[in-house]
């Protein structure tokens, strides 16, 4: 997939969600790829503020018109915030992944999880198997 | 009409398939597990003997037609208009089966959509879906919905509500280990007859003072409510026909963060506060009374109507109105990723279809009722059914169970075994009542009885008579 996204200053998880650390907190969504492979997203159900997760652990799920997919944490921590103009614009996902398009920003509670993430050279790989 | 393959259609399948005989067609299975011998069937009649036959099986029922019936919990004899039927009949709605293909159903799907919205009007809610099953059912739903919705796990459920609907509920949440509490009053009441002045429900602690039986005791509830609980369930009007303190269990369940679920008679809102107004974010109820006549066990229709913001969580289907490519309006089905179809394991319910067919005497019922009729419906009941309460109170060996506002239907308390009075009353083709010891053993001479709109005064007053006789 040539004209798939994966900037590089970005972290991937295998489940293609992306992170952007910033300080000690962090922002989520997920990758180009996953949202093209989606196709149009009706709705996306957020996690609260406050509640508290583990790397891995089901962060919410999205609706697309066909199917419905859980997304994961790529990192454990507390969530800050979620993204509120995905309840009235959830298209933004499909529109802007990387940019309006993101989904709950965490705060970081141990950062050395990070390791445990891919870059993008490696996350492009899991695409291209695809 | 059942039309069996000729031996020609037989021959040409086979044919079709490659095999001699059907004999051959099933020589996979193996010898052993094959039935031999002959089945325990009568011989073959012709249509005009077994019309008779049906006939005289048939007729061995007593029916709601030829009874003068009380019986209330949970179904009940109102009156169906005749042109229920009429509509209903036309083989448009009668011979569809799932018909919710937008191009080809505009009828079905326009009359679903105008259900939903006579429902969301009558109960004082943002939303309906299409129907269910049966009011057990739709509130077993309503559980489900309130655990996706709070992420919590406990059901508080009032000790008042339908014995039967509990056990529905027990079913459908048992492979999910929630805990479901029975709330309200002691769970098993402890009956005490006090000559003509009512029965007194308490617990051990010696709550439910006479005046304060029947129903819950919301303390109960506020002692029980944790952070844990997703909701509070309760029949209202309840079990007994008494009038619940509706608001007040509601403000308990929302200060605890538990969402307030409430089953509710439609017939009832005629008359009463429609749960959208005090308070209740999921409400439910058996729509059996708009227009369905009473058979052997059903069908009944499921009502399961929630808050806007619960809508995503809602199951069963849902039809909306919208406009096609030429900007004419139409209806289709909505919010399908709310169901198995395409949620497939992450689907919050297996529900994937309606009762189109008793959604529709629900819609047509209430539309030929209008809101003056369902006004009037229930003011019969009410006035009616009080009439019958207070007559039968005067009859020795019988008293009121409880004094407690009530809608159709009320308990009894009798010297006589309400087996006896029962069976008695059966002779004189009058269905008397629910002998209440049949659903809880704790219940002993205790009946259930109810008046509807359709009970003249002759039938209440001879009704009357007939018990003072027995006494």
């Amino acid at each position: 997939m040539a004209d798939t996204l994966i900037p590089k200053e970005l972290k991937y998880t295998n489940t293609h969600e992306w992170l952007k650390i910033e300080g000690d907190t962090a922002i989520m969504g997920i990758t180009d790829f996953a949202q093209k492979e989606l196709s149009d997203i009706v709705y996306v159900d957020l996690p609260e503020p406050g509640k508290t997760l583990n790397q891995g652990d089901v962060l919410g799920t999205i609706e697309a018109v066909k199917a419905v997919s859980d997304f994961y944490s790529p990192i454990s921590g507390t969530i800050v915030e979620s993204n509120q103009e995905l309840k009235t614009a959830p298209d933004l996902v499909n529109k802007e992944p990387y940019g309006k398009g993101w989904m709950v920003k965490i705060k970081v509670a141990n950062n050395s999880e990070v390791t445990n993430l891919l870059n993008a050279e490696a996350y492009e790989k899991i695409t291209v198997a695809h | 009409m059942f039309t069996p393959h000729t031996p020609e259609d037989k021959k040409q399948m086979l044919d079709r398939i490659g095999v001699k005989s059907f004999d051959e067609l099933i020589s996979v299975i193996p010898d052993k597990l094959r039935f031999k011998g002959k089945l325990d069937l009568p011989e073959p009649m012709s249509e005009l003997e077994i019309t008779k036959h049906c006939s005289e099986i048939a007729a061995k029922n007593s029916n709601q037609n030829d009874f003068v019936s009380f019986l209330g919990g949970g179904t009940y004899d109102h009156y169906i208009p005749a042109v229920i039927n009429h509509i209903l009949l036309r083989s448009e709605f009668y011979t569809a089966y799932t018909p919710y293909q937008a191009e080809v159903s505009q009828g079905t799907l326009q009359a679903i959509y105008e259900y939903q919205s006579l429902i969301c009007e009558l109960f004082g809610m943002d939303v309906s879906n299409a129907g269910m099953y049966d009011g057990a059912s739709a509130f077993a739903e309503a559980c489900h919905m309130a655990r996706s919705i709070t992420k919590k796990n406990k059901i508080l459920i009032a000790d008042t509500v339908h014995p039967y609907y509990k056990k529905v509920i027990e079913t459908y949440t048992h492979g999910l280990n929630i805990p479901i509490i029975n709330c309200g009053c002691e769970p098993h009441p402890s009956l005490s007859f006090k000559e003509s002045d009512g029965i007194t429900i308490s617990n051990k602690e010696g709550r439910g003072e006479q005046g304060n039986s029947g129903r819950v005791d919301v303390s109960h509830f506020a002692n029980m409510i944790d952070n844990d609980t997703a909701a509070v369930l309760v029949q209202h009007p309840n079990f007994f026909g008494i009038l619940e303190s509706v608001r007040e269990l509601a403000e308990v369940a929302h200060k605890n963060g538990a969402l307030f679920i409430v089953c509710a008679d439609p017939i009832s809102l005629g008359l009463l506060n429609p749960p959208g107004n005090y308070g209740a974010d999921i409400a439910v109820g058996e729509g059996q009374s708009l227009g369905i006549p009473s058979s052997n066990g059903g069908p009944f229709l499921g009502i399961l109507t929630c808050r806007k913001d619960y809508v995503r969580m809602l199951p069963g289907r849902l039809v909306g109105n919208t406009n096609d490519v030429e900007g004419k309006s139409g209806y289709v089905l909505v919010l399908q990723t709310r169901e198995q179809h395409i949620r497939r394991d992450k689907a919050t319910s297996n529900i994937c279809t309606n009762e189109a067919l008793c959604a529709l005497a629900a819609t047509v019922y209430l539309s030929v009722m209008g809101k003056q009729g369902i006004k009037d419906v229930a003011q019969q009941v009410y006035a009616k059914s009080h009439y019958l309460a207070e007559e039968i109170s005067k009859v020795n060996g019988f008293a009121l169970a409880f004094k407690q506002p009530f809608f159709k239907e009320f308990v009894v308390k009798t010297k006589l075994e309400p087996d006896y009075i029962i069976s008695e009353l059966l002779q004189e083709n009058i269905f008397a009542g629910i002998d209440l010891s049949k659903l809880n053993r704790k219940w002993e001479n205790l009946m259930l009885i109810c008046a509807t709109e359709k009970r003249t005064k002759q039938e209440i007053d001879k009704f009357v008579k007939l018990l003072k006789e027995l006494s």
